[in-house]
Protein backbone atom coordinates (compact mmCIF):
# COMPACT_ATOMS: atom_id res chain seq x y z
CA UNK A 1 0.00 0.00 0.00
CA UNK A 2 2.71 2.22 1.19
CA UNK A 3 4.63 2.14 -1.94
CA UNK A 4 1.90 3.84 -3.88
CA UNK A 5 1.83 6.84 -1.40
CA UNK A 6 5.56 7.11 -2.17
CA UNK A 7 5.62 8.58 -5.65
CA UNK A 8 4.12 11.20 -4.53
CA UNK A 9 5.98 12.04 -1.63
CA UNK A 10 7.78 14.50 -3.34
CA UNK A 11 4.66 16.19 -5.27
CA UNK A 12 2.44 16.71 -2.41
CA UNK A 13 3.20 17.98 1.40
CA UNK A 14 3.35 14.77 4.07
CA UNK A 15 -0.21 16.44 5.63
CA UNK A 16 -1.82 15.86 2.67
CA UNK A 17 -1.10 11.97 1.93
CA UNK A 18 -1.58 11.78 5.75
CA UNK A 19 -5.14 12.92 4.88
CA UNK A 20 -5.76 10.95 2.27
CA UNK A 21 -4.42 8.10 3.79
CA UNK A 22 -7.20 8.43 5.98
CA UNK A 23 -9.70 8.47 3.94
CA UNK A 24 -8.47 5.86 1.32
CA UNK A 25 -8.70 3.97 4.47
CA UNK A 26 -12.24 4.74 5.84
CA UNK A 27 -13.76 4.34 1.60
CA UNK A 28 -11.56 1.09 1.18
CA UNK A 29 -9.82 2.52 -1.88
CA UNK A 30 -7.86 0.04 -4.59
CA UNK A 31 -4.33 0.77 -5.13
CA UNK A 32 -5.51 2.33 -8.86
CA UNK A 33 -8.11 4.47 -7.35
CA UNK A 34 -6.21 5.91 -4.43
CA UNK A 35 -3.69 6.58 -7.49
CA UNK A 36 -6.38 8.64 -9.24
CA UNK A 37 -7.38 10.00 -6.00
CA UNK A 38 -3.76 11.35 -5.37
CA UNK A 39 -2.80 12.55 -8.76
CA UNK A 40 -6.42 14.34 -8.80
CA UNK A 41 -5.10 16.38 -5.36
CA UNK A 42 -1.67 17.18 -7.03
CA UNK A 43 -3.64 18.77 -9.77
CA UNK A 44 -5.48 20.58 -7.00
CA UNK A 45 -2.53 21.30 -5.30
CA UNK A 46 -0.32 22.91 -8.40
CA UNK A 47 -3.51 24.97 -8.98
CA UNK A 48 -3.47 26.17 -5.43
CA UNK A 49 0.36 27.10 -5.44
CA UNK A 50 1.41 30.69 -5.81
CA UNK A 51 2.75 32.06 -8.47
CA UNK A 52 5.77 33.74 -8.76
CA UNK A 53 5.61 37.19 -8.89
CA UNK A 54 2.67 37.09 -6.80
CA UNK A 55 2.62 40.16 -4.19
CA UNK A 56 2.45 37.80 -1.01
CA UNK A 57 3.28 40.87 0.81
CA UNK A 58 0.47 43.03 0.56
CA UNK A 59 -1.62 40.03 0.58
CA UNK A 60 -0.17 39.47 4.12
CA UNK A 61 -0.98 42.84 4.99
CA UNK A 62 -4.96 43.07 4.04
CA UNK A 63 -5.31 39.93 5.69
CA UNK A 64 -3.92 41.40 8.75
CA UNK A 65 -5.25 44.97 8.11
CA UNK A 66 -9.36 43.84 7.41
CA UNK A 67 -9.56 41.29 10.22
CA UNK A 68 -7.61 43.90 12.86
CA UNK A 69 -10.67 46.08 12.21
CA UNK A 70 -13.01 43.53 13.83
CA UNK A 71 -10.47 43.41 16.99
CA UNK A 72 -10.83 44.66 20.11
CA UNK A 73 -9.27 47.91 20.43
CA UNK A 74 -8.63 48.44 23.83
CA UNK A 75 -7.16 46.10 26.69
CA UNK A 76 -10.37 44.92 28.64
CA UNK A 77 -10.29 45.63 32.28
CA UNK A 78 -11.59 42.38 34.23
CA UNK A 79 -12.66 43.91 37.80
CA UNK A 80 -12.68 41.02 40.52
CA UNK A 81 -11.79 38.25 38.32
CA UNK A 82 -9.91 35.69 39.80
CA UNK A 83 -7.41 36.16 36.36
CA UNK A 84 -4.20 37.10 35.45
CA UNK A 85 -4.67 40.72 32.99
CA UNK A 86 -3.00 39.91 30.19
CA UNK A 87 -3.37 41.97 26.73
CA UNK A 88 -5.40 40.74 23.83
CA UNK A 89 -7.03 41.75 20.74
CA UNK A 90 -4.80 44.44 18.43
CA UNK A 91 -2.62 46.25 21.77
CA UNK A 92 -1.36 42.86 21.68
CA UNK A 93 -0.77 41.96 17.71
CA UNK A 94 0.90 45.23 17.56
CA UNK A 95 3.06 45.25 20.54
CA UNK A 96 3.97 41.78 18.74
CA UNK A 97 4.95 42.91 15.51
CA UNK A 98 6.43 45.88 16.63
CA UNK A 99 8.76 43.57 18.85
CA UNK A 100 8.75 45.55 21.63
CA UNK A 101 11.39 44.84 23.96
CA UNK A 102 9.27 44.18 27.18
CA UNK A 103 5.45 43.12 26.61
CA UNK A 104 2.59 45.62 28.75
CA UNK A 105 1.73 42.35 30.52
CA UNK A 106 4.37 39.77 30.51
CA UNK A 107 3.31 36.41 31.35
CA UNK A 108 4.04 33.28 31.41
CA UNK A 109 2.27 29.44 31.83
CA UNK A 110 4.02 27.49 34.12
CA UNK A 111 3.97 23.31 33.51
CA UNK A 112 4.90 21.29 36.46
CA UNK A 113 6.60 17.64 36.56
CA UNK A 114 3.87 15.25 37.42
CA UNK A 115 4.97 14.07 41.25
CA UNK A 116 3.88 18.09 41.85
CA UNK A 117 0.34 18.19 40.58
CA UNK A 118 -0.78 15.58 42.84
CA UNK A 119 -3.35 18.05 44.97
CA UNK A 120 -3.71 21.22 45.00
CA UNK A 121 -1.92 21.48 48.30
CA UNK A 122 1.39 20.76 46.44
CA UNK A 123 1.11 22.69 43.27
CA UNK A 124 0.46 26.03 45.81
CA UNK A 125 3.49 25.04 47.41
CA UNK A 126 5.76 25.35 44.05
CA UNK A 127 3.37 28.06 43.26
CA UNK A 128 4.54 29.97 46.44
CA UNK A 129 8.10 29.36 45.32
CA UNK A 130 7.70 31.20 42.24
CA UNK A 131 6.18 34.15 43.64
CA UNK A 132 8.53 36.75 44.10
CA UNK A 133 8.71 37.56 48.25
CA UNK A 134 10.75 40.49 49.46
CA UNK A 135 11.41 41.76 52.76
CA UNK A 136 8.40 44.45 52.44
CA UNK A 137 5.88 42.04 52.10
CA UNK A 138 6.62 41.00 55.84
CA UNK A 139 6.98 44.01 57.42
CA UNK A 140 5.16 46.41 59.30
CA UNK A 141 7.46 49.43 59.17
CA UNK A 142 10.76 50.69 58.26
CA UNK A 143 11.88 53.89 60.18
CA UNK A 144 14.75 55.86 59.67
CA UNK A 145 16.41 56.23 63.01
CA UNK A 146 18.74 59.29 62.68
CA UNK A 147 19.70 59.83 66.39
CA UNK A 148 21.14 55.88 66.18
CA UNK A 149 22.44 56.53 62.96
CA UNK A 150 20.22 53.39 61.93
CA UNK A 151 16.95 52.08 59.84
CA UNK A 152 14.59 49.90 62.37
CA UNK A 153 12.46 47.10 60.77
CA UNK A 154 9.75 45.83 62.34
CA UNK A 155 8.71 42.19 61.29
CA UNK A 156 5.13 41.72 60.67
CA UNK A 157 4.96 38.16 62.64
CA UNK A 158 1.59 36.91 61.60
CA UNK A 159 2.20 37.78 57.73
CA UNK A 160 5.63 35.58 58.51
CA UNK A 161 3.73 32.22 59.88
CA UNK A 162 1.22 32.93 57.09
CA UNK A 163 3.80 32.59 54.25
CA UNK A 164 5.73 29.32 56.46
CA UNK A 165 9.06 31.79 57.03
CA UNK A 166 11.05 32.34 60.08
CA UNK A 167 12.84 35.00 61.57
CA UNK A 168 15.90 33.50 61.97
CA UNK A 169 15.72 32.64 58.23
CA UNK A 170 14.79 35.76 57.38
CA UNK A 171 17.74 37.57 59.29
CA UNK A 172 19.97 35.40 57.50
CA UNK A 173 18.96 36.50 54.37
CA UNK A 174 19.18 40.01 55.53
CA UNK A 175 22.93 39.89 56.29
CA UNK A 176 24.29 38.14 53.43
CA UNK A 177 22.40 40.50 51.09
CA UNK A 178 23.14 43.62 52.71
CA UNK A 179 26.84 43.31 52.65
CA UNK A 180 27.64 46.73 53.59
CA UNK A 181 25.49 46.83 56.85
CA UNK A 182 25.25 45.59 59.99
CA UNK A 183 22.29 43.65 61.65
CA UNK A 184 20.98 43.68 65.52
CA UNK A 185 18.56 41.31 66.15
CA UNK A 186 15.60 43.40 68.21
CA UNK A 187 12.34 42.62 70.34
CA UNK A 188 10.13 44.01 66.93
CA UNK A 189 12.41 42.85 64.06
CA UNK A 190 15.74 43.84 63.52
CA UNK A 191 17.91 47.13 63.37
CA UNK A 192 20.30 48.08 60.02
CA UNK A 193 23.57 50.14 60.40
CA UNK A 194 25.29 51.26 57.78
CA UNK A 195 29.16 50.13 58.04
CA UNK A 196 30.07 52.91 55.90
CA UNK A 197 32.68 55.94 57.85
CA UNK A 198 30.59 58.49 57.22
CA UNK A 199 26.92 58.03 57.78
CA UNK A 200 24.19 60.92 56.35
CA UNK A 201 20.84 60.95 55.45
CA UNK A 202 20.70 59.60 51.66
CA UNK A 203 23.01 56.59 52.80
CA UNK A 204 20.66 55.83 55.48
CA UNK A 205 17.53 56.21 52.78
CA UNK A 206 19.78 54.00 50.52
CA UNK A 207 19.39 51.39 52.71
CA UNK A 208 16.26 51.26 54.01
CA UNK A 209 15.25 51.37 50.16
CA UNK A 210 17.76 47.76 49.30
CA UNK A 211 16.41 46.31 52.45
CA UNK A 212 12.96 46.79 51.18
CA UNK A 213 13.60 44.99 47.87
CA UNK A 214 15.54 42.13 49.25
CA UNK A 215 14.56 39.02 47.56
CA UNK A 216 13.63 36.50 50.11
CA UNK A 217 12.22 33.83 48.20
CA UNK A 218 10.80 33.29 44.70
CA UNK A 219 11.92 34.09 41.44
CA UNK A 220 12.68 37.62 40.30
CA UNK A 221 10.32 39.46 38.05
CA UNK A 222 7.14 36.91 38.84
CA UNK A 223 4.79 39.36 40.66
CA UNK A 224 1.79 37.21 40.87
CA UNK A 225 0.88 33.50 40.46
CA UNK A 226 -2.81 31.40 39.35
CA UNK A 227 -2.61 27.70 39.63
CA UNK A 228 -5.39 26.55 36.96
CA UNK A 229 -6.37 23.59 35.09
CA UNK A 230 -5.65 24.14 31.39
CA UNK A 231 -6.64 20.61 29.00
CA UNK A 232 -6.18 18.39 32.13
CA UNK A 233 -3.17 19.52 33.24
CA UNK A 234 -1.98 22.04 35.83
CA UNK A 235 -0.78 25.21 34.84
CA UNK A 236 0.50 28.13 36.93
CA UNK A 237 -0.38 31.09 35.12
CA UNK A 238 2.63 34.04 35.83
CA UNK A 239 1.79 37.49 35.97
CA UNK A 240 5.93 38.77 34.94
CA UNK A 241 8.28 36.57 33.05
CA UNK A 242 11.15 35.04 33.85
CA UNK A 243 11.88 32.16 31.60
CA UNK A 244 15.37 31.46 32.26
CA UNK A 245 15.47 30.97 35.90
CA UNK A 246 11.92 28.80 36.08
CA UNK A 247 13.46 26.57 33.32
CA UNK A 248 15.98 25.68 36.41
CA UNK A 249 13.77 25.29 38.42
CA UNK A 250 13.50 21.73 39.72
CA UNK A 251 9.72 21.16 39.67
CA UNK A 252 9.43 22.61 36.63
CA UNK A 253 8.73 20.59 33.43
CA UNK A 254 10.52 22.82 31.36
CA UNK A 255 9.13 21.15 27.97
CA UNK A 256 5.94 23.13 27.73
CA UNK A 257 6.58 26.14 30.00
CA UNK A 258 6.81 29.64 27.64
CA UNK A 259 6.80 33.36 28.19
CA UNK A 260 4.83 35.79 26.21
CA UNK A 261 8.07 37.89 26.05
CA UNK A 262 9.21 37.10 22.60
CA UNK A 263 13.22 38.58 23.18
CA UNK A 264 13.13 36.83 26.48
CA UNK A 265 12.36 33.14 24.16
CA UNK A 266 14.90 34.00 21.89
CA UNK A 267 17.64 34.65 24.15
CA UNK A 268 17.48 31.57 26.16
CA UNK A 269 15.76 28.93 23.58
CA UNK A 270 17.17 30.32 19.95
CA UNK A 271 15.89 32.38 17.29
CA UNK A 272 13.83 29.24 15.45
CA UNK A 273 11.73 29.32 19.14
CA UNK A 274 11.67 32.76 18.95
CA UNK A 275 9.62 32.15 15.60
CA UNK A 276 7.42 29.73 17.14
CA UNK A 277 6.50 31.75 19.70
CA UNK A 278 5.96 34.70 17.20
CA UNK A 279 3.16 32.11 15.74
CA UNK A 280 1.69 31.40 18.80
CA UNK A 281 0.88 34.37 20.34
CA UNK A 282 -0.03 35.61 17.03
CA UNK A 283 -2.37 32.69 16.80
CA UNK A 284 -3.48 32.48 19.70
CA UNK A 285 -5.16 36.19 19.43
CA UNK A 286 -6.08 35.62 16.51
CA UNK A 287 -7.89 32.83 17.69
CA UNK A 288 -8.99 34.66 20.98
CA UNK A 289 -10.89 37.11 19.03
CA UNK A 290 -12.44 34.87 16.99
CA UNK A 291 -10.81 35.39 13.76
CA UNK A 292 -9.68 33.68 11.06
CA UNK A 293 -6.33 34.55 9.09
CA UNK A 294 -4.54 31.91 6.98
CA UNK A 295 -1.35 30.30 8.97
CA UNK A 296 0.70 30.81 6.13
CA UNK A 297 0.71 34.59 6.72
CA UNK A 298 1.60 34.33 10.29
CA UNK A 299 4.17 32.58 9.34
CA UNK A 300 5.46 34.70 7.22
CA UNK A 301 5.68 37.37 9.19
CA UNK A 302 7.40 35.17 11.77
CA UNK A 303 9.79 34.55 9.35
CA UNK A 304 10.50 37.54 7.97
CA UNK A 305 11.22 38.88 11.84
CA UNK A 306 13.40 36.23 12.46
CA UNK A 307 15.78 36.54 9.39
CA UNK A 308 18.46 37.75 10.37
CA UNK A 309 19.22 35.81 13.64
CA UNK A 310 17.51 38.18 16.07
CA UNK A 311 14.14 39.89 16.33
CA UNK A 312 13.41 42.49 14.47
CA UNK A 313 9.84 44.39 14.23
CA UNK A 314 7.72 45.68 11.76
CA UNK A 315 8.88 49.52 12.19
CA UNK A 316 11.18 51.82 11.75
CA UNK A 317 13.90 50.27 13.92
CA UNK A 318 13.60 47.07 12.43
CA UNK A 319 12.29 45.66 8.86
CA UNK A 320 10.87 49.17 7.38
CA UNK A 321 14.06 51.31 8.58
CA UNK A 322 15.92 48.87 6.71
CA UNK A 323 15.17 49.48 3.23
CA UNK A 324 17.85 50.49 0.24
CA UNK A 325 15.10 53.54 -0.83
CA UNK A 326 15.51 56.95 0.90
CA UNK A 327 12.10 57.69 0.06
CA UNK A 328 10.37 54.24 0.91
CA UNK A 329 12.01 54.90 4.17
CA UNK A 330 10.93 58.50 4.31
CA UNK A 331 7.16 57.37 3.27
CA UNK A 332 6.68 54.84 6.77
CA UNK A 333 7.98 56.93 9.62
CA UNK A 334 9.58 60.65 10.71
CA UNK A 335 10.04 61.59 7.31
CA UNK A 336 12.12 64.32 7.44
CA UNK A 337 15.19 62.86 9.58
CA UNK A 338 15.23 60.62 6.41
CA UNK A 339 15.50 63.25 3.78
CA UNK A 340 17.56 65.22 5.58
CA UNK A 341 19.94 62.44 6.78
CA UNK A 342 20.17 61.14 3.06
CA UNK A 343 21.12 64.84 1.79
CA UNK A 344 23.74 65.26 4.00
CA UNK A 345 25.09 62.03 3.13
CA UNK A 346 24.04 62.26 -0.54
CA UNK A 347 22.20 59.06 -0.92
CA UNK A 348 21.46 57.48 -4.25
CA UNK A 349 17.80 56.05 -4.60
CA UNK A 350 17.46 53.13 -7.57
CA UNK A 351 13.85 53.49 -7.84
CA UNK A 352 13.80 49.79 -7.72
CA UNK A 353 11.12 49.10 -5.11
CA UNK A 354 7.21 49.92 -4.97
CA UNK A 355 6.82 53.39 -3.04
CA UNK A 356 9.14 55.48 -4.63
CA UNK A 357 7.87 54.58 -7.83
CA UNK A 358 4.39 55.23 -6.94
CA UNK A 359 5.92 58.69 -5.54
CA UNK A 360 7.40 59.47 -8.65
CA UNK A 361 4.86 58.09 -10.49
CA UNK A 362 6.20 55.63 -12.61
CA UNK A 363 5.05 52.05 -13.39
CA UNK A 364 5.72 49.98 -9.98
CA UNK A 365 8.02 46.71 -10.03
CA UNK A 366 5.55 44.18 -8.20
CA UNK A 367 5.54 40.49 -6.63
CA UNK A 368 8.12 38.25 -4.82
CA UNK A 369 9.88 35.36 -6.44
CA UNK A 370 10.34 37.33 -10.10
CA UNK A 371 13.63 36.34 -11.93
CA UNK A 372 15.04 39.91 -13.15
CA UNK A 373 15.82 38.64 -16.96
CA UNK A 374 13.54 36.19 -18.22
CA UNK A 375 15.29 34.53 -21.27
CA UNK A 376 14.53 30.91 -23.21
CA UNK A 377 17.71 28.69 -23.72
CA UNK A 378 17.46 26.22 -26.10
CA UNK A 379 18.97 23.06 -23.91
CA UNK A 380 16.43 24.06 -21.76
CA UNK A 381 13.57 23.59 -23.76
CA UNK A 382 14.53 20.24 -25.02
CA UNK A 383 14.56 18.77 -21.46
CA UNK A 384 11.04 19.92 -20.37
CA UNK A 385 9.53 17.52 -22.98
CA UNK B 1 16.48 23.47 44.12
CA UNK B 2 18.33 24.47 40.60
CA UNK B 3 19.49 21.93 37.83
CA UNK B 4 20.55 22.83 33.94
CA UNK B 5 17.84 22.72 31.68
CA UNK B 6 18.36 21.17 28.11
CA UNK B 7 16.84 23.42 25.64
CA UNK B 8 16.65 21.06 23.01
CA UNK B 9 13.73 19.04 25.00
CA UNK B 10 11.35 22.71 24.69
CA UNK B 11 8.63 22.21 22.33
CA UNK B 12 9.30 25.27 21.06
CA UNK B 13 12.72 24.57 19.78
CA UNK B 14 13.50 22.21 16.34
CA UNK B 15 15.93 19.91 15.65
CA UNK B 16 19.49 21.96 14.37
CA UNK B 17 21.90 20.01 12.61
CA UNK B 18 25.09 21.12 11.55
CA UNK B 19 25.97 20.81 7.64
CA UNK B 20 29.14 19.65 6.63
CA UNK B 21 30.64 21.36 3.81
CA UNK B 22 29.68 19.04 0.78
CA UNK B 23 26.47 18.72 2.35
CA UNK B 24 26.09 23.14 2.77
CA UNK B 25 27.45 23.00 -1.26
CA UNK B 26 24.76 20.70 -2.05
CA UNK B 27 21.96 22.59 -0.68
CA UNK B 28 23.56 25.88 -1.82
CA UNK B 29 23.62 24.31 -5.37
CA UNK B 30 20.22 23.08 -5.44
CA UNK B 31 18.57 26.55 -4.31
CA UNK B 32 21.25 28.32 -7.07
CA UNK B 33 22.24 30.55 -4.36
CA UNK B 34 24.98 31.80 -2.15
CA UNK B 35 25.25 31.85 1.60
CA UNK B 36 24.37 35.62 2.06
CA UNK B 37 21.39 34.82 0.50
CA UNK B 38 20.36 32.47 2.88
CA UNK B 39 18.56 33.03 7.00
CA UNK B 40 21.22 33.62 9.34
CA UNK B 41 21.36 32.63 13.05
CA UNK B 42 23.78 33.94 15.46
CA UNK B 43 27.28 32.23 16.41
CA UNK B 44 25.85 33.05 19.85
CA UNK B 45 22.30 31.45 19.48
CA UNK B 46 21.38 28.86 22.69
CA UNK B 47 19.56 26.11 20.43
CA UNK B 48 23.30 25.65 18.31
CA UNK B 49 25.58 26.15 21.55
CA UNK B 50 26.49 21.86 21.35
CA UNK B 51 27.21 21.88 17.80
CA UNK B 52 30.14 23.78 18.27
CA UNK B 53 29.50 26.18 15.66
CA UNK B 54 31.99 28.58 12.98
CA UNK B 55 31.00 31.62 11.41
CA UNK B 56 29.57 30.43 7.83
CA UNK B 57 28.35 26.73 8.69
CA UNK B 58 25.16 26.19 7.52
CA UNK B 59 22.48 24.62 10.13
CA UNK B 60 19.90 22.96 8.93
CA UNK B 61 16.63 22.71 10.75
CA UNK B 62 13.78 20.39 10.71
CA UNK B 63 10.56 21.82 12.45
CA UNK B 64 7.23 20.86 12.50
CA UNK B 65 4.94 22.87 10.21
CA UNK B 66 1.02 24.02 10.48
CA UNK B 67 0.98 23.24 6.63
CA UNK B 68 2.77 20.17 6.33
CA UNK B 69 4.25 17.43 8.74
CA UNK B 70 7.57 18.20 8.56
CA UNK B 71 9.62 21.22 6.72
CA UNK B 72 13.55 21.76 6.37
CA UNK B 73 15.02 25.51 6.91
CA UNK B 74 18.41 26.57 6.58
CA UNK B 75 20.34 28.72 8.55
CA UNK B 76 23.59 30.27 7.83
CA UNK B 77 25.83 31.08 11.19
CA UNK B 78 26.96 34.89 11.52
CA UNK B 79 28.73 36.23 14.19
CA UNK B 80 27.15 37.88 16.92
Amino acid sequence: MSDVYKKFEEKLPGRVIEELKVEAKASKLTDAETTKALNDAVKEYEALLISPGESIGIVTAESFGEAGTQMTLDVFHLAGVAEIQVTRGLPRLIELFDARKIPSTPSMSVYLKSEHTKNEKSIRKVASFLKEMRLEEVSEEFTLNIMNESVEVDLDNKRIKDFGFKKEEILETIKKDLKNASVKETKKGFTLKPESEEINLSILYKLKESAKSTLLRGVPKIIQVLPTKKDGKYVILCAGSNLKKVLEMEQVEGKFTVSNNIFEVASTLGIEAARQAIMNEAVSVIENQGLDIDIRHVMFLADMMTQTGIVRGITRGGISGEKESVLARASFETPINHLITASLTGEKDNLKSVIENVMVNQPIPLGTGLPGLISKIGEKKEKKK
Amino acid sequence: MTKEFDIKKHSLVPTHTKLTEEEAKKVLDEFNITKDEIPKILLSDAAIKDLTPEYGDVIKISRPSPTNTKTTFYRVVVNG
